[in-house]
C-alpha cells in the first residue's frame, strides 16, 4: 500500500478496477465510514474538505460532517438523508475503485438492487451494539440475489463495544451463517470503527486480536477478475458497422462486447435466434486485430459468411449456445412508483434486444426480513422483490442469472411512457444451496427463492 | 469461504492473462455506450467544446465505429468567449476526420435580444439557451457530453442515459433506475436523453489515457506565458468579455488551463508543466480539484451545479 507509483508511467500504473457497493441502516454510520476510506486514502481534496467544513460550520457543527461529502443533493443535505444512489471515486497505488454509495432506507431497497447489480463486491455495515438486524438480513438477501461475488460485513462502532472480540465473533458467526444459506460464496467480516478509524484504512491498535485485512486492504486485494475461460461465450450484437467506403465496399462487422466468455478468431459460432452458423474470421479489439478477446472487451466481430445478422442477435459458441424461449420465469425488483400487475402489457430489455412481453403471472412476493413468501399478490410495488412468469412475442437467448449477470439480467419498461419498471433475473434466485437448505426446512416447504 | 482470520491472498490480477487494465475496462465501457446510442437513437450528437473531455468523446467515438466514420454530428454552444487556440483546434479536428459541426452561438442570441449579458459578464450559464434551441431545431434525440461523476457531488447522481423533460431539465428525484449494462435510451417526442460515456473516469484517467493513446490538446493545456489579471482568486485572460476592470491588473504568468471553458470564468493556474507527463505528475500531486481550481461558476452557490443541471445546462 505504501508502494510509490510514479503516475506518469501508465504501465505502471495500469491497475485493476473494482466496482463495490456499500449497503447500511441510517445510523450505522455507512456515510462515515465512505467518507474516511475517501478521506484516508486521500481521494478527498482541499477544496472539498473546505466545502464540507463551511457547510458543517453552517450548520452549528463542530467537525467536519464526512457525511456530507457524499450527500450531493440540495433534499439530500436539507433532510439530512441520502435519497439516490451515487458513485465515488478513489484510487490506491494498487487498484481504482468505483463505489456505487446506496441509500440504507427500507423505501430504497431498489437502489441497492441498483447498485448491486453491477458491483463485484458488497460492504454490508452494522452497528456493532445491535448485532444482525432485519436490515442486515435485507442487504445479505439482496447481494445474494444479484449474486454479488464477494461480501464483506463490517461491524461498526466496535469503539463502542470496548473493542471486544466476543461481541465481533457473535455477530460474524450469526452473518456468516445466514449469508452462507443463501448462498453468498466469499464472505469476509471486518470489526471497525469509522468515526475513529480503526481497521478501515490503517490497522486498529485496539484490537490486536483481529489477524485480517482493513477495508481497504481487502478492496485492494480481492480478486476480480474471474476466469472468463470456463463460461461459455456470449456476443450480443449491438451495432453492424458497414463503411461502405471504395476501400472498404464489402466490410461487415458486428459490434459488441463481450458478454461472458472468450472468443478466438476460428471459433464455429451459432447465430441467434436464427441458428444459422458460421466461424468467426476476424477480431477487433477497437482497430486492432487480435486472434483471441475475451468479456468484459468491446470488439468486432466478422463472421465467414454472409449472413443476416442484426441489433439483438447473440452470436455464441456452435458447441454452447443457450436455450431460447419465449416463456421466461425469473426473480424481479420491482423499482418504479407504479405497480407491475398480472396481465400488464410491457416491453422487456434483455442485452441489445427489446420485445414486447406480457406478465403472465406473479406467483409470489418475498418479504426480504425474513424470506417469507406471500403467493400470489397480484401486483409488485415500489421496492418488491417476486416472481414473475412472462411471455415474450419474440424468443430469447436467456441464460440463467447464475450462471450470468449479463445475459441472465433483463428489464421490463412501459411501453407508454419509457418508464423502467422492473429489474429481472432469469431462472431461480438464490443459490441452490439456498434452495436445498430450504427444501430441508420443516415450516417451509415451498419456499423456492 | 474466506473467514475474520483469512489472510489475504494478494490480488493475483497481474497474472491472470485475462485481467484488463483500468483504462482497458473504461475504455471498453465507454465504447458500449457509444454504440448503444448509434443503435437505439436516430439523432444523437456529441457535444464538443475543445476541451479534452469533449476530444477524449471523439476519440473513444473514433475507436468504436471504425473502420467507419462515426455516425453522430457535433454540437459547439460557443459563449463567443472562447479560448482562440481551441476554435482553431475544433475546426481542425472537425476537418481532419470528416465531421459536420453545429454551432450554437450564445452572440447570436444576445444580438438578437434573445438572451441578455450578466453584469459580471459570465457567459457560461447563458450556453442552455441556445443548447437546448440547438437540440429542439435539430431534433437531436441523444446528446453526448463529457461530464463526469468525479466532477461535482450533485453529478456524482447522474445517470449514464438522462433523461430531460421537453425544457431540457433534470429531476434528480425522477431519475431511472440504471441496472446492469441495461441503458434505458426510451422517450416521448420532445425529450432527450444526455449520454455520459465518461460517467467513471476521473480527472486523472483522462489524463494518462491521453497519454496513453497519443490524444492532441489545444496547447493552452500544457504551460505557456500568457497575460492574466487576479479575479475572485484565480487567473484569468484578458478579452473583450470584459476583463480586466479598473483596479484589475494584467501580468504575465507562467500558467496552464486544466479545464477549458468561457474564458470569462475559466481560470488559469500556475504551472511549469509543458509536457503531459509534467501534467499528469502535477494533477496526481494536486490538492485541488479540477472544478474547485479553476471554475468560478460552481462558486456561485452551495447547489451551483445541481440548479443549473435542472434547467438544462450539461
Amino acid at each position: 500500500m505504501s508502494t510509490i507509483v510514479d503516475p506518469v508511467d501508465v504501465a505502471a500504473t495500469a491497475t485493476s478496477l473494482l466496482r463495490f457497493a456499500t449497503a447500511g441502516s441510517v445510523d450505522d454510520g455507512k456515510s462515515t465510514l465512505v467518507g474516511r476510506l475517501l478521506h484516508d486514502s486521500k481521494s478527498v481534496l482541499a477544496d472539498q474538505l473546505e466545502a464540507v467544513e463551511r457547510a458543517s460550520l453552517g450548520r452549528g457543527q463542530e467537525a467536519p460532517d464526512l457525511a456530507l461529502l457524499t450527500d450531493g443533493l440540495r433534499a439530500e443535505r436539507e433532510q439530512g438523508i441520502t435519497i439516490d444512489v451515487a458513485y465515488r471515486y478513489f484510487a490506491t497505488p494498487r487498484r481504482r475503485f468505483i463505489l456505487a454509495d446506496t441509500p440504507g432506507h427500507v423505501q430504497y431497497t431498489r437502489n441497492m438492487v441498483t447498485g448491486a447489480s453491477t458491483a463485484e463486491l458488497a460492504v454490508v455495515l452494522v452497528d456493532a451494539r445491535n448485532g444482525v438486524v432485519e436490515q442486515t438480513r435485507r442487504h445479505a438477501a439482496v447481494a445474494a440475489l444479484l449474486r454479488v461475488p464477494h461480501v464483506v460485513l463490517a461491524v461498526n462502532k466496535m469503539d463502542l463495544v470496548d473493542y471486544a472480540e466476543p461481541v465481533f465473533a457473535a455477530i460474524a458467526e450469526e452473518f456468516t451463517a445466514y449469508a452462507a444459506s443463501l448462498g453468498v460464496p466469499e464472505i469476509t467480516a471486518i470489526p471497525i470503527s469509522a468515526l475513529a478509524g480503526d481497521n478501515v484504512v490503517t490497522p486498529s491498535t485496539n484490537m490486536d486480536w483481529y489477524g485480517g485485512p482493513t477495508v481497504l486492504e481487502h478492496l485492494e486485494t480481492v480478486p476480480v477478475v474471474a476466469d472468463p475461460s470456463e463460461d461459455p461465450a456470449r456476443f450480443p450484437v449491438q451495432y453492424v458497422i458497414r463503411p461502405q467506403t471504395p476501400e472498404l465496399p464489402d466490410y461487415r462487422g458486428y459490434a459488441g462486447q463481450i458478454a461472458s466468455g472468450v472468443l478466438r478468431v476460428g471459433d464455429a459460432v451459432t447465430v441467434l435466434p436464427s441458428g444459422r452458423t458460421s466461424t468467426i474470421e476476424a477480431l477487433d479489439v477497437l482497430g486492432q486485430a487480435v486472434d483471441v478477446a475475451w468479456a468484459p472487451q468491446s470488439v468486432t466481430v466478422r463472421l465467414a459468411d454472409d449472413l443476416d445478422i442484426s441489433r439483438g442477435d447473440l452470436i455464441a459458441p456452435a458447441a454452447a449456445p443457450p436455450a431460447t424461449t419465449q416463456d421466461v420465469e425469473a426473480t424481479v425488483c420491482h423499482v418504479a412508483d407504479r405497480p407491475l400487475k398480472t396481465g400488464q402489457r410491457v416491453l422487456l430489455k434483455h442485452t441489445t434486444r427489446t420485445v414486447k412481453a406480457i406478465v403472465k403471472d406473479i406467483p409470489s412476493r418475498l418479504t426480504l426480513d425474513d424470506l417469507s413468501q406471500h403467493p400470489a399478490p397480484g401486483e409488485l410495488a415500489a421496492n418488491d422483490i417476486g416472481r414473475v412468469v412472462l411471455r415474450t412475442a419474440e424468443p430469447l437467448a436467456l441464460d440463467p442469472y447464475a450462471d450470468s449477470r449479463r445475459t441472465g439480467s433483463f428489464l421490463l419498461i412501459d411501453p407508454a411512457d419509457g418508464t423502467t419498471l422492473t429489474a429481472g433475473m432469469a431462472g431461480s434466485a438464490f443459490a441452490e444451496a439456498a434452495e436445498a437448505a430450504a427444501a430441508h426446512a420443516d415450516d417451509d416447504a415451498e419456499w423456492d427463492f | 469461504m474466506t473467514t475474520a482470520a483469512a489472510v489475504s491472498q494478494g490480488t493475483g490480477d497481474a497474472d491472470n492473462p485475462y485481467a484488463l487494465s483500468h483504462l482497458d475496462a473504461l475504455e471498453s465501457e465507454a465504447v458500449h455506450i457509444f454504440r448503444e446510442v448509434a443503435g437505439e437513437f436516430e439523432r444523437p450528437v456529441i457535444l464538443f467544446s475543445g476541451g479534452k473531455d469533449s476530444i477524449l468523446m471523439l476519440h473513444l467515438a473514433l475507436k468504436a465505429f471504425a473502420p467507419a466514420p462515426v455516425p453522430f454530428a457535433l454540437l459547439h454552444v460557443d459563449t463567443g468567449h472562447n479560448f482562440p487556440e481551441v476554435l482553431d483546434y475544433r475546426d481542425r479536428t472537425v476537418a481532419r476526420h470528416g465531421l459536420r459541426l453545429h454551432v450554437a452561438s450564445v452572440q447570436d442570441f444576445i444580438d438578437r435580444g434573445e438572451l441578455r449579458e450578466r453584469p459580471d459578464g459570465t457567459r457560461n450559464p447563458l450556453q442552455t439557451v441556445p443548447l437546448l434551441h440547438a437540440i429542439e431545431s435539430n431534433r437531436f434525440d441523444a446528446v453526448f457530453g463529457g461530464g463526469r461523476r468525479d466532477e461535482e457531488k450533485a453529478r456524482a447522481k447522474e445517470r449514464v442515459f438522462s433523461l430531460r423533460d421537453e425544457f431540457g431539465g433534470w429531476d434528480p428525484r425522477r431519475q431511472r433506475p440504471e441496472l446492469w449494462q441495461l441503458y434505458n435510451g426510451r422517450h416521448s417526442p420532445g425529450e432527450h436523453v444526455r449520454v455520459f460515456p465518461l460517467s467513471n473516469w476521473t480527472e486523472l484517467d483522462v489524463w494518462q489515457y491521453i497519454a496513453r493513446e497519443k490524444i492532441e490538446l489545444p496547447a493552452i493545456y500544457y504551460a505557456h506565458e500568457r497575460e492574466v489579471f487576479a479575479r475572485g482568486g484565480m487567473w484569468l485572460a484578458p478579452g473583450e468579455w470584459g476583463g480586466p476592470k479598473d483596479g484589475e491588473s494584467v501580468e504575465t504568468r507562467l500558467v496552464r488551463y486544466r479545464t477549458v471553458g468561457d474564458m470569462s470564468c475559466t481560470g488559469a493556474v500556475d504551472s511549469d508543466a509543458a509536457t503531459i507527463e509534467a501534467v499528469i505528475a502535477e494533477i496526481a500531486a494536486s490538492r485541488l480539484t479540477e472544478r474547485g481550481a479553476t471554475r468560478a461558476d460552481d462558486k456561485l452557490s452551495e447547489a451551483a451545479m445541481e440548479d443549473r443541471k435542472r434547467e438544462g445546462y450539461f
